[in-house]
């Protein structure tokens, strides 16, 4: 993989890893900035990983441009000799999906979608060759998903799906963005998955809503004291679908301080990965809820 | 000391110099969107040049203070009322206990800096007092002023005299029509046509209604046309479209084809739109001064040039220290 190096006026130095989505361009994009992280090179301000590319914030009165270019080189051809393991958490997200608020919420666009008579999860199932939504859930939630990137607001993950990318879903942008998209939504667009740290626009579509806040500017959520933002490039996520009474019962326990996360660290290989992804992801399973 | 807002103004935060190093989970700098404003006017007050201040875009608040206290207007001419008195922009003056600070209808710019002696003193978070309205972050709780908010202002280091101002050759404000804003292309300069280039940079575009904090759109010019591709996975099927990446702050997205935006300072951190090139940082200011409907034209520069330019602007902000010290 040769990366495409450029200037982004002169703070920032974009590379682009791949053109097309990998976990091989992430894993690339994350030891790249690792190392950049760990050189503490003088003058670096921002050290962004991306899907599949990466970018790096720096002030040029500390650090010429070319010098930091050349560093860059250096590092982002050394990272291809790592052994592509990584140590991070794995985390299970409960989901409410086909729920009464992204419902309203669809509704209330449906001239900006592509088929205005059904609802995104209808859609979503048809243009995968899926048997209907119940399906659909079952193909969303049963695989994990990579956190490929953390960005365009505040804490949102993107989420990049853990299967053969022939089984990978996707889904086009809705036709035209809404102005509005319930906080909490697990969206869809392209091959990623979302979910949208606030309300806010947004052009995914909608399939669900998780009752877990992931980010809270206050700190007062207790899984959120330490740090505002749940998730980092490189977490995995595991669905867990839930029922209304389930969801009830979580935002309880969101409110009353009560709700503690599965959050599990694990140790991940890529190798291993694509050696036998079904047996893998099983393991990762296994971690998750201890056996 | 506090500071009581009788009517908020249009869409007025707290402002400092921004908030770097958290860009990479999508939590963008904020700050002044005219840096070089936002220092004038702590300047003029005795501040320290990064005090956090109020920006006021396109209309001013209305604001009672409950001491005595020296302020000062930058950037933008809004200019300024004391009990209904009018006052100078770029000028510190003094109010007193119980007088009421409002403005009269811009009449150049975008954004005017209000700094009071001692500083805006909203809670300090992830190191900075800026709001990020969209992450509902930092500043007055989050968000952007509303009637009613008391506003707490800090010890003031060192009294200074009224009286003081700017000259006009250190203000750094746009000058000319159509305004020119230099960039470099880059990026994904090479998914557009030779011709789609040429013409991006000869055209004249104006400033869309959509011109806020997180970026400013333009519209008016030719639509670009793409070089053809298949699209790769992940991207999307739109020809704009790219593998969501980081976006660097000035970058140039033009979702479509159609509308060139310009992220500023509460950018959205990534997206999947490719980009054609970026602004440089020395024009950034510029942008946050920009009304909507201005003539804007797009001038391209290499690295050496930004560099140059970004001297030039080191060297206006040094003089405005010199002037004010």
């Amino acid at each position: 993989m040769q990366t495409r190096f450029s200037f982004g006026g002169d703070e920032h130095i974009f590379a682009e890893v791949g053109e097309a989505m990998s976990l091989e361009a992430f894993f690339k994009s994350l030891f790249v900035t690792n190392a950049v992280r760990d050189a503490k090179i003088k003058g670096v301000t921002e050290i962004c990983p991306a899907n599949a590319s990466y970018q790096i914030k720096f002030d040029p009165d500390q650090i010429k441009p070319d010098d930091l270019l050349t560093e860059l080189k250096r590092l982002d051809t050394g990272s291809e000799k790592s052994e592509p393991v990584i140590k991070t958490r794995i985390i299970e997200i409960p989901v409410l999906y086909n729920d009464p608020w992204t419902h309203e919420t669809l509704m209330r666009f449906r001239e900006r979608h592509q088929d205005p008579n059904g609802t995104d999860l209808e859609y979503a199932a048809r243009i995968n060759g899926l048997d209907g939504v119940d399906a659909f859930i079952k193909a969303h939630s049963s695989a994990p998903w990579f956190v490929s990137m953390v960005g365009f607001v505040a804490g949102l993950p993107f989420l990049y799906q853990m299967v053969e990318r022939k089984r990978q879903l996707q889904a086009p942008k809705y036709l035209r963005p809404r102005t509005d998209t319930p906080k909490l939504t697990v969206g869809h667009g392209g091959c990623f998955s979302c979910i949208y740290s606030v309300r806010g626009a947004g052009g995914y579509q909608m399939f669900g809503i998780t009752p877990m806040p992931i980010y809270d500017p206050n700190q007062k959520i207790s899984y959120l004291r330490d740090f505002m933002c749940l998730f980092r490039p490189g977490d995995i996520v595991k669905w867990k679908p839930i029922d209304r009474v389930a969801y009830d019962a979580a935002v309880a326990d969101v409110d009353a301080g009560r709700f503690a996360p599965i959050i599990r660290d694990v140790s991940f290989s890529l190798t291993e990965f694509n050696r036998d992804i079904d047996a893998y992801n099983r393991k990762l399973d296994g971690v998750l809820h201890g056996h | 000391m506090a500071i009581k807002v009788l009517k908020p103004g249009l869409a007025t935060t707290v402002q400092d110099l921004g908030r770097p190093g958290y860009y990479h989970i999508g939590i963008p700098l904020s700050g002044g969107m005219d840096r070089h404003a936002l220092a004038a006017a702590n300047l003029l007050v005795g501040n320290p040049e990064g005090a956090a201040v109020l920006e006021a875009v396109f209309m001013g608040p209305e604001l009672e203070f409950t001491e005595d206290a020296t302020v000062a207007i930058a950037g933008a001419e809004l200019p300024p009322k004391l009990d209904g008195e009018p006052r100078e922009t770029w000028t510190s003056f003094k109010v007193r206990r119980g007088q009421i600070l409002s403005f009269d209808f811009l009449k150049q710019g975008a954004r005017g800096y209000i700094a009071v002696a001692g500083g805006i003193d909203v809670p300090v978070v992830l190191g900075s007092r800026s709001t990020y309205a969209l992450g509902a972050l930092g500043g007055f709780k989050g968000r952007k002023l509303e009637a009613g908010d008391e506003l707490p202002v800090g010890k003031v280091a060192a009294a200074v005299k009224d009286g003081r101002t700017v000259t006009r050759d250190l203000r750094g404000q746009p000058a000319g029509m159509p305004t020119e804003v230099r960039a470099m292309p880059g990026l994904y300069w090479h998914r557009i046509t030779e011709a789609a280039g040429n013409g991006f940079f000869s055209d004249t575009w104006k400033v869309a209604p959509e011109a806020d904090r997180i970026g400013y759109r333009f519209k008016g010019g030719k639509s670009l046309e793409f070089v053809p591709r298949e699209p790769p996975f992940g991207a999307g099927s739109d020809p704009s479209n790219i593998t969501d990446a980081c976006y660097p702050y000035g970058s140039i997205q033009v979702p479509g084809g159609t509308e060139p935006i310009v992220l500023h300072r509460d950018a959205v951190s990534g997206g999947g739109y490719f980009m054609v090139g970026t602004v440089i940082a020395a024009d950034m200011d510029l942008i946050g001064q920009l009304q909507p409907n201005t003539p804007v034209r797009f001038v391209k520069v290499g690295m050496d040039q930004a560099l140059a330019a970004r001297k030039n602007r080191t060297e206006l902000l040094g003089k405005l220290r010199t002037a004010l010290a």
